[in-house]
């Protein structure tokens, strides 16, 4: 959807995903490398795969000299750096915009161009700390968490993909290039869900809550989220409402026909039960059967089971459950790039458009040199 | 409001929650003329099934929840059920230059408002269909909630301390990076029909993109068979790397890339010797050690402030931030600075705060121009005055129910 636009991408890890995207949609994305840089990690590789590599040196008085031919003549350019550096300078977007008047200059970096923390400096760990992510992961009261894989980087520089073309939009009717200023910090509030409308509108501040939900039962009463099953962890959760209703009633029904012991669930009426008004011993009586039935099932199976039953919830999957899930190869997902030592399996398209799935183009030898 | 970037563009909304809605957002939020559809039978689920609300009293207009992601647009009420509401439906999404929908797979096609129905007389519409598993495939029907999709799309199994149980990450995570990379795909195609002139039909699965997160370690399974696992804070390739007490109830963020920024860390803590002690010369090194870091760490942060620290340790060059609350980004001076919080004032809530755009652009800021609609607060304005309904049909139409 994107052909022959031209994405300049001189970003590190912070923007990586931007130019992937767009390079899954179609455009034309050269990822600018230092001479001799290691492109070898899975990381650099699943997020740059899809893009042209063209090693330059943009470091020192040669870096104008090499940058800006290539500027002339992009539509988009994508650059991570830190605000008052010599990159600020290189990447400063009144000095691009006089040299394409057409380019959109997309500056992807950890809290924004300007203000008073712009310069500070901030890996995934403190994006996650200053967008707020971390105080909600974690045991209340412990210790605030991040993901472990890195989830910034993702939330800045898919945002910065969204401005990219969010510009690119206005170039259309104006035909002029302009800036766009992403901060990685307010891309993570995104991350927070409807979290922050607490604060102006009930004048509390959510917190993390570990394993359980919370702030469902007006008596206070908390639900298990995460539950032991034979091979690893589900997410269950005891809901209410047309979905939860029919959910717990076939948990039970299917309990019933493996013969598993009911306890406290043979009594309960799910037509009726409100999760709003249990408190917390009543809750504890009905997840205990729950608990002992899960630590017989297998994630597979109960992913299985729960979709044939129409149940929500679904196991906790790892990288070795994802990659082995048929949903996923039904839908052509998974797309194989040759790589120097063979051939590798890559996320592919995000989205299948007009009812195909964009091809990824795999690097070759060539353009990595060129 | 000076020009904005997306000034023109007409964008229907037959979605609710957040996946569909969010889309819509944030294109108006650059200037895109979005009206969200709802029923006066169903609401938005975001208005009545989720707090916060105005005096902690529900209400379909005293939602924050809806509010939040609803903002700068127009809100409508059709009966979908009601053959004269489909009817103003194909009206509205003729008019339409997107069409986004996150029901069911099979539901839209059934109202008769699928994109095969709607591209007849439409060629160049953009449409966007996104829902759990996308619209094809042996679990498309899935039923499933966003908050739980987190934890197949493995990003929950990847939170938490090695030993102990997955983390639950807060709300629908995982349908904000669905509605943020549907953004993406929407704003691609409209630049293919710029140039074509053709319209699209893109199917979004919540799952597949929320696995554009863990794109790195999905690969690394694939080339090595190593399964990334929850670590708690830690990071391969800095040390330390992790979250601290200050004084009071705060903690800080903060990690060390290098040998001399450890250094730095050392001097600023009062341990100037940390730079030179051989046995902190590596990450190895310094993980092993991080016992003896980590309370010495914990001795200086334990009487400062989680900002104050922050600043003395960026200002001798180390990575650190407070680990701020939800209640501590609305006086964040950083997002403050960049007029992240925008406060408009709501008929039934009254004036509170919404998340403004997380990119500027130059010329064309972007910005949020309304509070969120109440329910069916534009049907005025997007019947009589958009579509042009005469006052005679309209009364007719909602005697007939098509607004009910």
């Amino acid at each position: 959807m994107l052909s022959g636009v031209l994405v300049l991408d001189c970003t590190d890890r912070l923007g990586w995903l931007a130019g992937r995207l767009l390079a899954d949609l179609g455009a034309d994305v050269v990822k600018i490398e230092a001479p001799g840089a290691a492109l070898d990690s899975a990381e650099w590789r699943a997020l740059n795969v899809n893009k042209r590599v063209l090693h330059v040196d943009l470091d020192g008085a040669a870096g104008r000299a090499e940058l800006d031919p290539l500027a002339a003549g992009a539509d988009i350019l994508l650059a991570t750096f830190t605000p008052g550096t010599a990159r600020a300078v290189l990447f400063d977007r009144e000095r691009l915009l006089k040299i394409n008047p057409r380019l959109i200059v997309v500056a992807i970096t950890p809290f924004g161009l300007d203000g008073p923390k712009a310069g500070w400096l901030a890996s995934d760990l403190e994006i996650m700390a200053a967008g707020g992510a971390m105080s909600l992961a974690g045991e209340p009261g412990g210790t605030p968490l991040r993901v472990t894989a890195p989830q910034s980087y993702g939330w800045a520089g898919s945002q910065a993909a969204v401005g990219a073309l969010t510009a690119l939009a206005a170039r259309a009717r104006t035909g002029r290039g302009q800036g766009v200023d992403v901060s990685a910090q307010a891309a993570t509030v995104v991350a927070l869900s409807h979290a922050p409308a607490f604060v102006d509108v009930d004048g509390t501040s959510p917190t993390r809550a570990g394993q359980f939900m919370t702030g469902r039962s007006v008596k206070g009463a908390r639900y298990r989220v995460f539950w032991r099953c034979a091979d690893g962890w589900l997410n269950f959760i005891l809901y209410g409402g047309v979905a939860g209703r029919r959910t717990n009633a076939q948990l039970v029904d299917w309990m019933r026909a493996r013969g598993a012991p009911l306890g406290a669930l043979e009594a309960v009426d799910f037509e009726r039960w409100d999760p709003t008004l249990a408190d917390q011993a009543e809750v504890d009586a009905l997840e205990a059967p729950i608990a002992a039935f899960f630590a017989t099932v297998a994630k597979r199976d109960f992913l299985d089971e729960a979709h044939r039953r129409e149940m929500l919830g679904y196991p906790v999957f790892d990288v070795a459950d994802i990659a082995a899930d048929p949903q996923l190869a039904a839908r052509g997902f998974w797309q194989d790039i040759a790589a120097a030592d063979g051939v590798e399996r890559h996320c592919g398209c995000f989205a299948v458009v007009d009812g195909r799935r964009p091809e990824l183009v795999p690097l070759s030898p060539e353009t990595e040199s060129a | 409001m000076s020009a904005q970037a997306l000034d023109g563009l007409r964008v229907v909304e037959f979605g609710a929650y957040a996946a569909g809605p969010h889309i819509g957002k944030m294109l108006a939020n650059f200037g895109a003329t979005v009206v969200h559809v709802e029923s006066l039978a169903r609401p938005d689920g975001f208005r009545m099934q989720y707090p916060p609300y105005k005096d902690r009293v529900p209400g379909v207009d005293r939602g924050g929840c809806f509010a939040y992601f609803n903002d700068s647009k127009l809100g409508v009420t059709l009966d979908l059920k009601n053959a004269e509401g489909r009817a103003i439906a194909k009206r509205l999404a003729r008019w339409a230059d997107v069409v986004i929908e996150n029901m069911r797979p099979g539901v839209i096609d059934r109202l008769g408002l699928g994109h095969d129905a709607l591209r007849a007389d439409h060629p160049d519409l953009v449409m966007l269909s996104t829902c759990n598993m996308g619209q094809t495939g042996p679990r498309a029907d899935t039923p499933g909630f966003g908050s739980q999709l987190t934890a197949l799309a493995g990003v929950c199994g990847l939170t938490g301390d090695a030993e102990g149980p997955p983390t639950v990450l807060y709300g629908p995570y995982i349908d904000f990076i669905a509605s943020t990379l549907g953004a993406v795909a929407v704003l691609a195609a409209l630049e293919r029909r710029r140039r074509t002139g053709r319209g699209a039909y893109i199917d979004v699965s919540q799952y597949e993109a929320g696995l554009m997160f863990v794109a790195g370690p999905l690969l690394e399974f694939r080339r090595s068979g190593r399964i990334a696992r929850r670590a708690g804070n830690d990071d391969p390739e800095a040390a330390p790397h992790g979250a601290y007490r200050c004084a009071g109830e705060s903690w800080i963020a903060l990690s060390c890339w290098s040998r001399a920024e450890f250094a730095a860390l050392g001097r600023a803590v009062g341990r100037p010797w940390w730079g030179l002690d051989p046995r902190y010369a590596t990450d190895d090194g310094r993980r092993g050690a991080a016992a003896d870091i980590d309370r010495a760490l914990g001795a200086w942060l334990r009487t400062r402030d989680a900002p104050a620290a922050a600043e003395t340790l960026q200002r001798a060059g180390v990575h650190a931030h407070p680990v701020e609350s939800i209640a501590d980004l609305f006086t964040d001076p950083q997002l403050a600075a960049r007029g992240h919080w925008q406060r408009r004032t709501h008929p039934v809530i009254g004036e509170h705060s919404y998340c403004g755009p997380v990119f500027r652009l130059s010329e064309t800021p972007g910005g949020v121009t309304s509070a969120a609609p109440c329910l069916g607060a534009d049907n005025d304005r997007v019947f009589r005055g958009i579509l042009g309904i005469d006052e005679a049909r309209y009364a007719e139409l909602r005697t007939a129910g098509a607004f009910a």
